[in-house]
């Protein structure tokens, strides 16, 4: 390790201001922060409760997604030999199956992603920022295992540059990097993001997958929760759908994966518990309305069924709670997550068009938490005020 | 002159209306999805614009300024039926297609504006400039979005085959959020950030 630090000292002075390579010095500090904690520390008088900063923000968030990317592995490549004709496929094969779909997607978004971020931060003087290691690990794990790359290059060049660097990079997007680029795929190419034919992976080609329908699709269809099958045509259970062995988007079948995750980034006091559990009472409390009026089967299909289908749990743990784009008051953060719960239940139980609703829940709401905030500084302020008999 | 040029260039780039006043969006949303459908409605705004500022400038000095707002909206409204009637018989499958936007030129808040904001006080020869170059402006826009919308939504340029899709056998996969209107806001928004790019005096202040 030493050679690797006196070979990046080495070349420092190159990067620093004056050296002939000043322009790239984002690039530089992203290698040697990436490899080494900063040397730097604070000029002006800080009060540090804690030494928390944005690498080790993000690095939780990545290791909070470990357990879900590795289901990811695991499921993509479980889904494709059952369907091939594999009976009960081993681990170690799986999850080499599996990492054949997901790796390329996850260089794919690295690479094409990176460049737009290294672009920005050369062109706007600051150093690359870490937030991207997340947005790059959560953004295959939400797209089906067919996608074709260039959609996932184009997908990700979209979501970076739109839903982040226009509004001035990490810290002023409006809106979640990774979900933008989905729905940008989700409403340009609908034909390799949704449908039956794109959940389970076929090496062949993506225009002739394996029909794998979703859970989702199957309630819409009438099928009662109890009668969800498999492609192979075998029933699953509820416990199947909680572990993660159905078809669906690459990381986000596994509900158990998802809190795990959700355990660590509650623990670690990085994801707020207050979206996750008003998500979670939301979508409950909506579901059981819907319970008590049913006129039809979608309507009578119980919460927990809609908590382990679609990709309801990793959207609650990992993307509405992402700090940028969530509501930041705590009062704030109830009313968001609340509605995400609900709105994603309503977008399922009654439009056609989106079997899926959490990323239009979670992206409709990422456009109000700032309202949100703002009303509730103002309630705060007003409450203050009446307090102190100024009004 | 240079003040009459100024007229006529300023809404092509630094007043624009469409990306600076933010006006007529909702035509620019519309009648995009196509290049030659935006050239005709174009043609149509510019024809409508520029006399009805030449018109209410004739007018302005014997409008009662109580009952301004319905004169206007009396002279442009017979304007837009005339532009509607003239496309109808020579352009109907255009005319078709723009089916109500050609009427609702008169609810366009650029032709409204400009006729309440320059034509009311000033002569008919800089109107009719300021009419043409706000059109022109308008026009721009129009037909840059439509020609990235028509060539990524479909492939095709004036309903020309520019790159094959795949559903004729081509390679091109087209991109369904072109054809929707959240792709001309894109569209719209990017050029925005081009144009404040080149020319940083259009950006607000920050406060």
């Amino acid at each position: 390790m030493k050679f690797l630090r006196k070979q990046l000292d080495k070349i420092a002075p190159n990067f620093e201001k004056g050296g002939k390579l000043e322009k790239w010095y984002p690039l530089y500090e992203a290698a040697d922060s990436f490899m080494y904690t900063p040397g730097h520390s604070s000029k002006a008088g800080a009060h540090v409760r804690d030494g928390i900063d944005m690498k080790r923000l993000m690095m939780t968030v990545v290791i909070a997604l470990i357990p879900a990317t590795l289901m990811a592995f695991w499921n993509t490549g479980l889904q494709e030999l059952r369907a091939i004709g594999t009976d009960t496929p081993g681990m170690i094969e799986s999850i080499l199956a599996g990492a054949w779909h997901f790796l390329p997607v996850y260089i794919t978004t690295l690479a094409v992603g990176g460049l737009i971020e290294a672009i920005f931060a050369i062109v706007r003087k600051h150093e690359i920022n870490e937030g991207f290691l997340v947005t790059s690990l959560l953004f295959p794990l939400i797209l089906p295992p067919d996608i074709p790359l260039w959609q996932v290059g184009l997908g990700i060049a979209f979501g970076v540059l739109v839903g982040k660097e226009i509004f001035g990079g990490t810290g002023f997007n409006v809106l979640n990097p990774a979900l933008t680029g989905r729905i940008f795929l989700f409403f340009a190419y609908p034909g390799q993001i949704s449908g039956d034919n794109v959940w389970i992976a076929n090496r062949e080609g993506w225009t002739d997958g394996v029909s794998g329908t979703t859970a989702l699709a199957q309630f819409y269809n009438g099928v009662a929760p109890e009668a969800l099958t498999a492609p192979t045509g075998e029933v699953l259970t509820w416990w199947d759908y909680f572990i993660g062995w159905a078809p669906g988007s690459m990381g986000e079948t596994s509900t158990l994966a998802c809190l795990i995750g959700a355990a660590f980034l509650i623990l670690s006091k990085v994801g707020s518990w207050r979206i996750m559990l008003s998500m979670f009472l939301g979508m409950v409390l909506t579901t059981l309305l819907f319970n008590a009026v049913a006129v039809n089967d979608y309507m009578r299909v119980g919460w927990q069924w809609h908590l382990v289908t679609g990709g309801f749990t990793f959207g609650m743990v990992f993307m509405a709670t992402d700090p940028v784009s969530a509501a930041s008051t705590n009062t704030g953060r109830w009313i968001y997550g609340f509605m995400i719960g609900a709105l994603t239940v309503l977008v399922r139980v009654f439009n056609p068009a989106y079997p899926e609703g959490v990323m239009l829940a979670i992206i409709f709401m990422n456009v109000f938490a700032p309202t949100i905030d703002y009303y509730v500084v103002k309630a705060n302020i007003k409450r203050r005020e009446q307090r102190l008999e100024l009004q | 002159m240079s003040n009459s040029k100024k007229i006529l260039i300023d809404p092509l780039h630094i007043n624009n209306p469409i990306t600076l006043q933010v006006l007529g969006i909702c035509s620019a949303l519309a009648v995009t999805t196509k290049l030659e459908i935006a050239f005709v409605m174009a043609g149509a705004l510019t024809f409508v614009m520029t006399s009805s500022n030449v018109i209410i400038s004739l007018l302005r000095n014997k409008i009662p300024p109580s009952i301004r707002i319905i004169t206007q909206l009396a002279v442009i409204a017979s304007l837009v039926i005339i532009a509607d009637q003239v496309l109808a018989a020579f352009v109907y499958q255009a005319s078709k297609q723009l089916s109500v936007f050609v009427g609702l030129i008169i609810t366009n808040c650029i032709v409204m504006g400009r006729a309440e904001a320059f034509a009311m006080a000033n002569p008919p020869g800089p109107s009719a400039i300021d009419g043409l170059g706000n059109s022109l402006g308008y026009s721009l826009i129009l037909i840059v979005v439509a020609f990235f919308r028509e060539l990524f939504g479909s492939g095709n340029i004036m309903g020309f085959e520019i790159m094959p899709t795949v559903n004729n056998g081509g390679w091109y996969n087209p991109n369904g959020i072109m054809v929707l209107s959240p792709g001309a806001f894109f569209i719209i928004g990017f050029i925005i950030w081009i144009q404040r790019w080149i020319s940083p005096s259009m950006q607000e202040e920050t406060n």
